[in-house]
């Protein structure tokens, strides 16, 4: 009978996000179209304010595991790491999509508000510590998608890959929610460290346990997008208008990792057995299946689709090699690769998506591979820019992609996994082919198309910086791979 | 065997009675007048189960609200249910040999062994004058008040969504302005114009 009044200070930035969302929604109603960039402005100023307010909370909190809203919500050190890279991921893909959706008449208040909301679904996933949270957490991320995706409604295409994302985007969320009420049923509890406590404690019921963990794994796999249930990716990313494509493409990727830490190592770390060999399966036929597709693709949206699905597939490694015969000695090393690599995977696919925005312009998608064709001879620079961050994808060396696969390789032979660290790097072998491909188109071909490129001053500006950070974060890793690994110790 | 037992299987046998009618039925008006139905015998099953709360929700929101909105929709499109419904009959051994499939296997996995009523019993008697409603009403506003805000947000990102994708400002569309209508002046509308009158020839 007794309530006590939960404490707000862990989500103080939810509670301004849902604030500002609610003020960019009303005052975008006012504002006529020649005025829209001050909803833009108030949009960037929502996530500076996110920015601060989690830093604040952090030290507030001394960095320490703090619960709150009866341990629904926790704010730990791995949340507000994921939560600044949100902010970060979601303020880039705005400025990338300013001319992009302005060019398309998709320069709109509700694109603001829907993207706000989806940020604001990915920080409860990240800080989610209870299924029931978690679960509408996603929903809310997802059905933001959705509309995103829909928002260019006279495209039939658009339309058809939000029709295909939301019926297997439902589909997985029954998937996951199946799951979740077995893991109830054994365990009599949605609290994820409850559930924790009662698999270590008493003697729930294996078989209902591993039934639901089937079925959670699945869900969970879709909206990671790996193997088998990858379906949805390549047609939504191809479909999608490419500001919507990398909106998808980017954060949420953060929210799905923070998804499997706190399910798989949160509450079900006891039956690590097994889940690490679904993750195995996933993860090998989504190195597979993601490098192989991408070669025969020309259209660079759905190369770079395929790319994720592997790419997901290779962050998994990092997760399934934290438990060797139940000894947890190797666990932080994993789980904080897994950790950067999602982040470089982040990063570099801002930059990826970014550049396929800077060469469209109105009326013109530079989507198919030919378009990126003598890039060097129309603009040597973003033709420079567009190397490193194909070199990162594939993990040459001395960008941040190679140390990304080096650091998840390194905790997968400790784990003394070396057939999949062979299988992880035949596969990446196959996979720097296409990404190679794109620098000799840019290199060694003929330009066929010498529209000039001129982007705006901030964008020119970031996709230059973020250009550079995937080179320095490759020569200096050491403070991003830190940071990863404070996170995930103080789990 | 009780009185709750002889209702259960009645309502349980007019709930699955009610459902195929729902999937069978030819005229998509009986289909959803079956789909009433269907709810009203779930609500009275969970009547059974001293969840008079839900049992209200469900007849409210989805036989009062839900359902003839759905009517509503059903007698404004003409559609074909025929049309929908070729190849039923050629799919159906497949489909029905699938979900059977799945059925047993689930069965099997989660059979009475795990989930039959030894394992969890009825809870107690709570006695007279206890409130489903209001022990519902007072956890969902204090324990579980950051997963009924965040559902709120949900609600609110399907308004934004539903009028983000059907809003369309239609260049034909003949609204009116009362204001304007009301505010206008007799010089807007009238113009006189002072013409010399012509010669009457001849």
């Amino acid at each position: 009978m007794n309530f006590n009044m939960p404490s707000l200070l862990p989500a103080y930035p939810e509670i301004f996000l849902l604030i500002m969302v609610s003020v960019v929604l009303v005052v975008d109603l006012f504002l006529p179209q020649r005025l829209r960039y001050i909803t833009y402005a108030l949009s960037q100023l929502t996530l500076l304010g996110c920015a601060l307010l989690t830093v604040d909370v952090a030290f507030l909190t001394a960095g320490r595991i703090t619960p709150t809203f009866g341990n629904m919500f926790v704010a730990d050190l791995m949340g507000h790491a994921l939560k600044l890279g949100a902010y970060i991921a979601v303020a880039t893909t705005l400025v990338y999509s300013r001319a992009y959706l302005a060019d398309r008449g998709l320069w709109k208040g509700e694109f603001f508000a829907l993207v706000l909301f989806a940020l604001m679904g990915m920080m409860v996933m990240i800080s989610a510590n209870h299924f029931l949270t978690l679960y509408l957490g996603l929903e809310l991320l997802s059905l933001s998608l959705y509309a995103l995706v829909a928002l260019n409604r006279d495209s039939a295409l658009s339309t058809e890959a939000a029709m295909k994302y939301f019926v297997l985007g439902a589909l997985a969320s029954g998937l996951l929610l199946y799951g979740m009420s077995m893991i109830y049923g054994a365990t009599a509890t949605l609290d994820i460290s409850q559930v924790a406590k009662a698999i270590a404690s008493a003697n729930p019921n294996k078989i209902v346990l591993t039934f639901g963990l089937v079925f959670l794994v699945s869900g969970m796999a879709f909206k990671l997008g790996v193997v088998p249930f990858h379906m949805w990716i390549p047609d939504v990313y191809h479909g999608a208008p490419t500001a919507m494509t990398l909106m998808i493409g980017s954060a949420p990727k953060l929210a799905a990792f923070a998804m499997a830490m706190r399910l798989l190592v949160n509450g079900l770390l006891d039956l690590a057995v097994d889940w690490q060999q679904m993750l195995v399966i996933l993860s090998v036929l989504s190195m597979a299946v993601g490098n192989l597709a991408a070669i025969a693709q020309t259209n660079i949206k759905r190369m770079l689709a395929y790319s994720t699905i592997s790419h997901m597939g290779f962050m998994l490694l990092g997760l399934l090699a934290g438990v060797v015969n139940g000894n947890l000695l190797n666990a932080v090393d994993a789980y904080s690769a897994a950790m950067f690599y999602v982040v470089v995977y982040v990063l570099t696919t801002l930059g990826s998506f970014g550049m396929v925005m800077l060469l469209s312009r109105a009326g013109f998608e530079a989507e198919n591979l030919d378009d990126f064709k003598g890039l060097n001879a129309r603009n040597p620079w973003y033709a420079f820019i567009m190397l490193l961050l194909m070199f990162s994808l594939a993990g040459v060396p001395p960008t941040v992609g190679f140390y990304a696969k080096l650091s998840v390789l390194q905790p997968l032979l400790a784990a003394e996994m070396t057939w999949l660290a062979v299988v992880a790097v035949l596969f990446s072998l196959i996979g720097a082919f296409y990404y190679l491909r794109i620098v000799k188109l840019m290199y060694f071909d003929e330009p066929t198309d010498n529209a000039l490129i001129e982007p705006s001053m901030d964008m020119s500006v970031l996709i230059s910086v973020n250009g550079l950070a995937v080179l320095a974060l490759g020569v200096m890793p050491q403070s991003l791979m830190a940071l990863c690994y404070i996170s995930i110790k103080s789990l | 065997m009780n009185i709750e037992a002889v209702l259960f299987y009645l309502f349980a046998a007019v709930l699955l009675i009610a459902a195929l009618r729902v999937i069978t039925a030819r005229n998509p008006v009986h289909a959803a007048l079956y789909l009433v139905l269907a709810f009203f015998t779930a609500a009275a099953i969970w009547m059974l189960l001293r969840a008079e709360f839900l049992a209200i929700v469900l007849v409210l929101v989805y036989v009062g609200a839900v359902m003839v909105l759905f009517l509503f929709v059903v007698m404004m499109l003409d559609i074909n249910l025929d049309r929908l419904r070729e190849g039923f009959w050629s799919y159906l051994p497949l489909g029905a040999t699938v979900g059977a499939l799945m059925v047993i296997e689930m069965a099997l996995v989660l059979g009475g062994r795990y989930f039959d009523t030894a394992h969890l019993p009825n809870p107690a008697d709570p006695g007279a004058g206890y409130s489903n409603t209001k022990e519902l009403g007072r956890i969902l506003y204090t324990d579980y008040v950051y997963p009924f805000e965040l559902a709120a947000v949900i609600l609110l990102v399907a308004i934004v969504a539903a009028i983000a994708l059907t809003l369309r400002r239609r260049k034909d569309s003949k609204r009116q302005n009362p204001a304007a209508q009301v505010a206008i002046k007799r010089a807007d509308r009238v113009r006189l114009i002072s013409m010399p009158s012509e010669k009457k020839e001849g």
